[in-house]
C-alpha cells in the first residue's frame, strides 16, 4: 500500500479584479459570453437609435415659434410647437388678458403642495394654511371681490389637472379611511353597505363613473338644482379613488395582529380611541406606498376628465392643436411636453414616497 | 356570616349595552341609504316624465341604424342594439385577452430582465418601467393612435415586407382561405394537445419513479406541432391565401388591424407591461436570498434556477397583484373610446346619444364589466389556490 504523501493542488488563480472603471465594466458587462452577447446586442441597437433620437429631438430641432421654418427639410422636433402655443396648453380656455390669475393661482397651491411634502409644516396650523390657499385659489380662478368673474367651463390646462388631484386626493383620503374601517367592522349591516361600495366601484372603469356624473347626475337631482361639472366630475372621481385606496388600507389593517386591538380594550379604549390612537397609526405606516401609488393613479386618472369635456392638460392639447392647420401636424411634440409634466409629477411623487417610506417606518429600524 | 355576594345580576339588554348601540347605528345607516336612494330614484323618475324620457329595455331590439368601424362577425345599421353592445363586447374582450397575454410576457421578461447580470440590460428595463408607469395612459393611447395614423406613410406607399403592408390604413397581412385541411389541422393539434399531455403524465411518473429528468418543453411542442403539421398533410395541405396588394387608395382583401385596434392594444400593453414588471420584481425579491444561494449550489444555471426555483415560489406573491393588473387592463380598454376603437363603451355613448336611455346604457356597461371582472378574478384565484403553497 503506497503511502500518500500531502501535496497541496494547484492554487487558484486570483478574483477577477471587481473595484474601479474596468473592473465594474468586466462585471457587469462582459462577465462572460452570454452577457458579452446580450452587451454588444443590446448596446448596438442603443448606439443605432440612441443618437437618431437625440438628433431629432436636441441637435435639428427648431426652438422658435415658427411653423414655416419647420416644415423646411432636415428640421428634427418643432419644439416652436410649444413656445407658440404654451399658454393656451397650460391654461387652456382661460380668459387670455387674466391668465397671471391662474398663474399665481397654480403657484400659491403648488408651493402649499410642496410644504405639507416638509417635516416642518406638519404642525396643527397646516389646514388652515390649507384652508387659505384654496381660498385663495378658488378667489383667484372664480373671481369676484373686484376680479372679473370666470365660469368654471373655462377654466382648464395644469390648474384645472392640480385642483381635480389635490381636492380628489384630500376628500377621498378620509372617505377611504372610514370605509376600510367600515369593512372590517363588526356590524353586519355596516360592513355590507361598505363591501357592496368598494365592489361595485371596483368592477367598473373610471370612465362609466365620469360618464355618470356628467350626463346622469342631473337626472338625480331635483328639478332646478344645477350643480356644476366640475364639482359632479370631482364628486366621481373621489368616490372612484377612495374605493381603491379603502382596499390598500384594509390590507394595512388586516396587517395589525389582534393582541393590539385587545391591549387597548384592555386599557379601556372605546373603539374610535383604539382605531386613532392604536390601530391607524401602525396600518397606515405599513401602506405608504400602496397609498403613493394610489395618489400617483389618481393624479393620472385625471386625465380622463378630458373625455366628458373638461379640457385639463391632455384636452387643452387637442383645444389648442386641432383647429390650427399650421400647427397640427406637431402635435406629437405638443404631447410629449405634456407628458413631460405628467411624468415630472409622477416621478417626483414617487420619490417622495421613498422618503416617507423611511420616515414613518423608523421605529422598525436599527 | 354567609355575606358570599351575590352573583351581579346579569341584564340580558340594556340601552347602553354595546349590542344595542350597533343595532342603532345600522339600521340608522340602512334608513339613510334607503332613504337617498329613494330621493336620487324618486327626482329621477320626476325628471324623466317632466323631459318626456322614456325608460325600459326595449330599445334593445330596435334598429341601432348606425354602423360599426370594425367587428369580428358581420354588423350593419339594420340590426338591433342588442347586437351592437354584442359586437362591442367582442371588440373589447378582444382586445382585453390579447392585451392580457401580451402583457404577461413583456412584463415578466422585463420583472426578470431587471435581475439580469448585464448592467444595461437592467438599466434599459427600468427606464422603460419608470417611462412608461409614469404617463397618463390616456395620453399614451393618443399619442400611439397619432402615430399611427399621420406618421406612417400613406396606403400608396405602405411599408411592405413580403405581402404584409403597414400603412395608415393599418396593419394588412394574408389570411389562409378556409379549407377542409384546417379542420384536419386543427384536429391534429386537439390530438397533438392530448398526446402532450399524456406524455407529461408519463414522464412525470417516469420522473418520480427513476429520477430521470426528460425533455418537458422540446418533446411537447414537437409533438403538438408534428402532430398539426399531419392533419393538415392528410387534409391534402391547403395553401392558398387570400394576400392583401395595393389597391387604388387603399390596401386591399386580406386580414387587416385597424390602427384603432393597434393603437389600443399597444398602448395596453406597454402601460400595464411597466405595472406587471413591478409586480414580478417584487415577487422575485421575496424569495428568500438562500433560495437562490442553494439552487446555485445544486449546480443550477442562472436559466433553470430562475425557471425552477425562484418563480414558482414567487408566483404565490405575484398572482393577487397580477390578477389587478388584468383589471385593470380590461377596465383601461374603456379608454379606446377616446380614439374611436369600437369598444363597449363606445358604442353604449353611441347608443345614449340616438335614444337618450343614459341610465339604461350604462347600467348594461357596468354590468358587463362587472361579470368580467369578477369571472377574471374567478379564474385568478382558482389558479392562485394552485399555486399556493400545499401544506399539510
Amino acid at each position: 500500500m503506497a503511502t500518500q504523501i500531502f501535496q497541496s493542488i494547484p492554487s487558484r488563480p486570483a478574483p477577477v479584479q471587481t473595484g474601479g472603471l474596468l473592473g465594474w465594466l468586466q462585471a457587469n458587462l462582459f462577465a462572460d459570453f452570454r452577457t458579452t452577447l446580450s452587451t454588444l446586442l443590446v448596446g448596438g441597437v442603443l448606439l443605432w437609435y440612441l443618437p437618431q433620437f437625440l438628433n431629432w429631438a436636441l441637435v435639428s430641432a427648431y426652438w422658435q415659434p415658427n411653423a414655416e421654418a419647420c416644415r423646411a427639410d432636415g428640421v428634427g422636433a418643432c419644439w416652436g410647437v410649444v413656445a407658440e402655443k404654451y399658454r393656451l396648453i397650460i391654461f387652456g380656455r382661460y380668459p387670455f388678458e387674466e391668465q397671471w390669475r391662474p398663474l399665481v393661482a397654480t403657484g400659491a397651491l403648488l408651493a402649499l403642495l410642496v410644504a405639507s411634502c416638509t417635516r416642518a409644516f406638519w404642525r396643527p396650523w397646516l389646514a388652515l394654511l390649507w384652508a387659505a390657499v384654496l381660498a385663495l385659489f378658488f378667489w383667484l380662478m372664480l373671481g369676484g371681490g373686484g376680479l372679473t368673474p370666470v365660469e368654471t367651463d373655462r377654466w382648464g390646462g395644469l390648474p384645472l389637472t392640480l385642483l381635480l388631484s389635490t381636492l380628489s386626493i384630500a376628500m377621498a383620503f378620509p372617505l377611504a379611511l372610514l370605509v376600510a374601517l367600515g369593512r372590517r367592522s363588526n356590524l353586519p349591516a355596516i360592513r355590507t353597505i361598505c363591501t357592496l361600495y368598494v365592489e361595485l366601484i371596483r368592477g367598473v372603469p373610471l370612465i362609466s363613473v365620469l360618464f355618470m356624473a356628467s350626463f346622469m347626475f342631473p337626472l338625480f337631482m331635483p328639478q332646478g338644482v344645477k350643480i356644476d361639472v366640475l364639482l359632479r366630475v370631482l364628486v366621481g372621481i373621489t368616490l372612484f379613488a377612495a374605493a381603491y385606496m379603502a382596499e390598500v388600507i384594509r390590507g394595512g389593517l388586516q396587517a395589525i395582529p389582534k393582541g393590539q386591538v385587545e391591549a387597548a380594550a384592555s386599557l379601556g379604549l372605546s373603539y374610535w380611541q383604539t382605531q386613532r390612537k392604536i390601530v391607524l397609526p401602525q396600518a397606515l405606516a405599513m401602506v405608504v406606498p400602496g397609498i403613493m401609488n394610489n395618489f400617483i393613479a389618481i393624479f393620472k386618472d385625471t386625465s380622463l376628465v378630458t373625455i366628458v369635456s373638461l379640457y385639463e392638460l391632455t384636452g387643452s392639447l387637442g383645444l389648442a392643436l386641432n383647429s390650427d392647420a399650421d400647427w397640427r401636424p406637431y402635435k406629437i411634440e405638443g404631447y410629449l411636453f405634456i407628458a413631460l409634466i405628467y411624468f415630472a409629477f409622477c416621478f417626483a411623487m414617487s420619490r417622495y414616497s421613498l422618503w416617507v417610506e423611511r420616515q414613518v417606518n423608523q421605529s422598525k429600524q436599527r | 356570616m354567609s355575606t358570599s355576594a351575590s352573583p351581579p345580576k346579569t341584564k340580558s339588554w340594556s340601552w347602553r349595552s354595546q349590542a344595542f348601540r350597533g343595532l342603532v347605528y345600522q339600521v340608522l345607516a340602512l334608513i339613510l341609504l334607503a332613504l337617498g336612494l329613494w330621493y336620487l330614484g324618486h327626482n329621477t323618475l320626476l325628471n324623466m316624465r317632466e323631459r318626456g324620457i322614456q325608460s325600459g329595455y326595449d330599445f334593445l331590439v330596435q334598429t341601432a341604424g348606425f354602423d360599426i368601424g370594425e367587428s369580428l362577425m358581420s354588423f350593419d345599421s339594420n340590426e338591433s342594439y342588442l347586437k351592437a353592445f354584442w359586437v362591442g363586447l367582442s371588440n373589447t374582450l378582444r382586445v382585453a385577452i390579447l392585451g392580457i397575454v401580451l402583457t404577461t410576457i413583456l412584463g415578466t421578461l422585463v420583472g426578470i430582465g431587471r435581475f439580469s447580470r448585464n448592467a444595461l440590460v437592467r438599466g434599459l428595463c427600468m427606464a422603460y418601467v419608470e417611462f412608461f408607469r409614469n404617463i397618463p395612459i390616456l395620453l399614451q393611447l393618443l399619442m400611439w393612435y397619432l402615430l399611427f395614423t399621420e406618421l406612417l406613410p400613406d396606403a400608396q406607399d405602405a411599408w411592405q415586407a413580403g405581402s404584409v403592408f403597414l400603412s395608415k390604413g393599418g396593419l394588412s397581412f394574408p389570411v389562409p382561405i378556409w379549407a377542409a385541411g384546417h379542420a384536419w389541422a386543427t384536429i391534429g393539434l386537439v390530438a397533438g394537445l392530448m398526446l402532450a399531455w399524456m406524455y407529461r403524465r408519463w414522464a412525470v411518473a417516469q420522473f418520480e419513479a427513476t429520477g430521470r429528468v426528460r425533455s418537458m418543453f422540446w418533446v411537447p411542442l414537437g409533438l403538438v406541432l408534428a402532430m398539426g403539421v399531419l392533419g393538415w398533410l392528410l387534409g391534402g395541405a391547403p395553401t392558398a391565401t387570400r394576400a392583401p396588394f395595393k389597391g387604388e387608395f387603399a390596401i386591399e382583401e386580406g386580414g387587416a388591424l385597424t390602427p384603432e385596434f393597434m393603437a389600443v392594444l399597444f398602448g395596453l400593453v406597454l402601460y400595464t407591461a411597466s405595472f406587471v414588471a413591478e409586480v414580478v420584481r417584487a415577487g422575485i425579491q421575496s424569495v428568500a436570498r438562500g433560495q437562490s444561494e442553494a439552487a446555485a449550489a445544486l449546480g443550477l444555471n442562472r436559466n433553470q434556477e430562475m425557471r425552477l426555483v425562484m418563480l414558482p415560489q414567487a408566483l404565490r406573491v405575484i398572482i393577487p397583484p397580477m390578477t389587478n393588473q388584468y383589471l385593470n387592463l380590461t377596465k383601461n380598454s374603456s379608454l379606446a373610446v377616446a380614439i374611436g376603437y369600437p369598444d363597449v363603451v363606445s358604442i353604449a355613448n353611441t347608443a345614449i346619444n340616438q335614444t337618450g336611455r343614459a341610465v339604461e346604457c350604462i347600467s348594461i356597461v357596468m354590468l358587463i364589466y362587472l361579470t368580467t371582472s369578477l369571472l377574471t378574478s374567478g379564474f385568478m384565484n382558482w389558479y392562485n389556490a394552485r399555486a399556493a403553497i400545499k401544506e399539510r
